[in-house]
């Protein structure tokens, strides 16, 4: 399983995780970079939800007979950090409505440039 | 009480998230603070007792929901943990009772139950934290603190505060987001998110690449966390424009409950020579811990604003603490355990006094400080004491961190570390002289001043912070036990 197929998964969390990072650090418009961290925090539940999976496995369900089924605590795990990215979100959101009404502009640029820092 | 004492660890996380949606339903300023008060003091005597079950009868675990631990999540609370606790909830009932008189001057009254609301659960959040033994567990601690840190600052009167804060809230995400990486790939290694379960499992699997790579991402994500230098950039702005209460209940908590779970992931989960180059790992954190005491103390000597120039200094401090941590002996962490204790102490104390001087004079700048050594004896007296305990003149609590941390260097026969150590507080006493220059010693003769001190009940909290530095600056006893039966408890899991 450890062919480029078998592990794409994996290579889609690294592109979609460096292409969050990358929008974050290059973008100046706050709300890109709020979008930035959400492509970087789904990649991260892309990793934890395909760690959990096993192949051939079904959902952890009783249903008497012994069978194989995918680990079901990292989708757990990623359902909280999914709640904590939408309460990140709204709340980066809610600032740069705030940031709009106070300085007129949600470009990082143009802000900076207003207070001379 | 009997019936409570088994489960005092959980009260301390349930009480003041409970009491966070009661501040929303009474919206009147005065009962929000009283509310927030009330749980302050009660979780305060809450961790004292929890440290006093600790040291009497060994680690308390307790299961949370009664699910024990490898399925369930537990709290799992020994000395180390203990200690921490208790800094941060007494430092949170002295910013709350500072709060009380700091906030209706910066904040509109419909404003300020959201303030202790959002005040409340950054302080659940820092309290599971520190007391949390599930790694899942203290990410969602962590965000949950972070999250109402991002709204506290917000507050601030100046609009650069949201500014401040959303760069706050993108940098912290980032950081959060590492830290889950981390912990994923040593959940996909080891099948556990236990601390005590990874500590003993993690040797087993030291040979893969993925335990370094999750050491990588885990240390990045808690530094940027604890503004650790280089990654401070969000602080000293955050520091700066948040309500000044605000910043004063931060500085003494926020980045220490960061700092915590940093040992304690660092040096109890990775054990030491885990892989084979753990030396390398910890002469990392001590240069950047060397660089950052430097960097961040000669940026701070040409701030022209009071709460900036402490703000860098605070990422100074925390260079210091992670060299006790670099030094990886149980004499270099019971250093960094008691700078941790002793900051918390003289930055709130400073802090403090800062807010003082902008509810007399409406600013914090340096240039509104002058003849504050007349106008505000009190007031620029704090500022002064706080001062000459960060650079560490004997009889303050700075000197007992100072001489712990040359002493556990010396041990090592690190002679220039002791001596960089020591070259450290050079320059801090720059930046401190600069404040006591133009707070006593420009004075224009030719105007007149009057006395215009804050109000005392900005004054009593501030005040007694900084006989709490002289007290524990002259007897270290406690604090000295404190930190060494801390320091022993994170180099493994013993009771």
């Amino acid at each position: 399983m450890t062919t480029f197929l078998g592990l794409l998964n994996y290579w889609v969390v690294i592109a979609l995780m460096m292409t969050g990072l990358y929008i974050v650090i290059a973008a100046s418009n706050y709300i890109k970079k709020i979008i930035g961290l959400n492509i970087f925090q789904t990649a991260v539940f892309i990793m934890y939800i395909s760690i959990g999976k096993v192949s051939g496995g079904t959902a952890p369900i009783l249903t008497g007979q012994p069978e194989i089924y995918s680990n079901p605590l990292p989708h757990v795990l990623i359902l909280t950090a999914i709640v904590v990215g939408v309460a990140t979100t709204a709340l980066g959101l809610a600032l740069i409505v705030r940031i709009r009404s106070a300085f007129g502009t949600i470009d990082d640029h143009d802000v900076r440039e207003s207070v001379n820092e | 009480m009997n019936a409570l004492t088994p489960h005092l660890s959980a009260l301390q996380i349930i009480l003041p998230l409970l009491a966070a949606p009661l501040c929303t339903i009474f919206r009147l300023p005065r009962v929000t603070w009283g509310i927030a008060m009330v749980v302050g003091v009660l979780c305060s005597f809450n961790a004292i007792a929890i440290l006093e079950q600790v040291q009497s009868s060994g680690t308390i675990i307790y299961a949370l929901g009664g699910w024990a631990a490898p399925w369930g999540i537990e709290y799992r609370i020994d000395d180390a943990n203990a200690f921490v606790l208790v800094i941060i909830s007494v430092i949170n009932v002295f910013g709350i009772l500072y709060a009380r008189t700091s906030i209706p001057a910066e904040l509109s009254e419909d404003r300020i139950s959201w303030l202790y609301t959002a005040w409340l659960l950054c302080f659940t959040g820092l309290c599971g934290i520190t007391i949390s033994g599930d790694v899942f567990n203290v990410f969602v601690f962590l965000e949950i603190s972070s999250l109402s840190t991002y709204v506290l600052v917000s507050f601030g009167t100046d609009k650069r505060a949201l500014t401040a804060a959303l760069r706050y809230l993108i940098v912290g995400t980032v950081a959060a987001t590492f830290y889950v990486i981390g912990i994923g790939l040593l959940y996909a290694l080891t099948g556990t998110l236990n601390m005590a379960d990874l500590a003993q499992r993690l040797p087993e699997v030291t040979a893969h690449r993925t335990v370094l790579v999750a050491f990588g991402f885990i240390t990045v994500g808690l530094s940027i966390k604890m503004a650790l230098f280089p990654f401070h950039t969000w602080l000293p702005n955050a520091y700066a424009f948040a309500p000044n209460a605000v910043t004063a209940f931060l500085a003494g908590t926020a980045t220490k409950a960061a700092i915590y779970v940093f040992m304690r992931l660092v040096l109890t989960i990775f054990p030491a020579g885990f892989f084979a180059n753990s030396t390398i790992a910890y002469l990392i954190i001590l240069a950047v811990g060397i660089l950052g005491a430097f960097v961040a103390s000669t940026i701070a000597f040409f701030r022209q604003d009071l709460k900036q120039m402490f703000a860098w200094s605070s990422i100074g401090q925390i260079g210091y603490m992670a060299i006790g941590l670099g030094l990886a002996t149980s004499a270099g962490v019971a250093a960094s355990f008691l700078h941790l204790f002793n900051h918390a102490l003289m930055k709130t104390a400073v802090f403090m006094a800062i807010g003082c001087l902008f509810v007399a004079t409406g600013s914090t700048t340096l240039n509104s400080l002058k003849n504050a050594g007349k106008r505000m004896p009190w007031t620029s007296a704090a500022i002064l004491i706080g001062g000459l305990s960060l650079i560490g003149i004997p009889f303050t609590t700075g000197f007992v961190s100072k001489w712990y941390l040359v002493t556990a260097a010396l041990e090592l026969d690190m002679w220039w570390l002791a001596a960089l150590v020591l070259a450290g507080s050079l320059v801090t006493a720059a930046y401190v002289w600069k404040f006591v220059e133009t707070a006593y010693f420009r004075t224009d003769s030719n105007t007149t001043y009057t006395r215009s001190e804050a109000p005392l009940s900005l004054l009593i909290p501030t005040w007694i912070l900084v006989i709490a530095n002289i007290y524990f600056g002259i007897n270290a006893q406690f604090t000295g036990t404190q930190a060494l039966r801390a320091a022993n408890a994170i180099f493994g899991f013993s009771s």
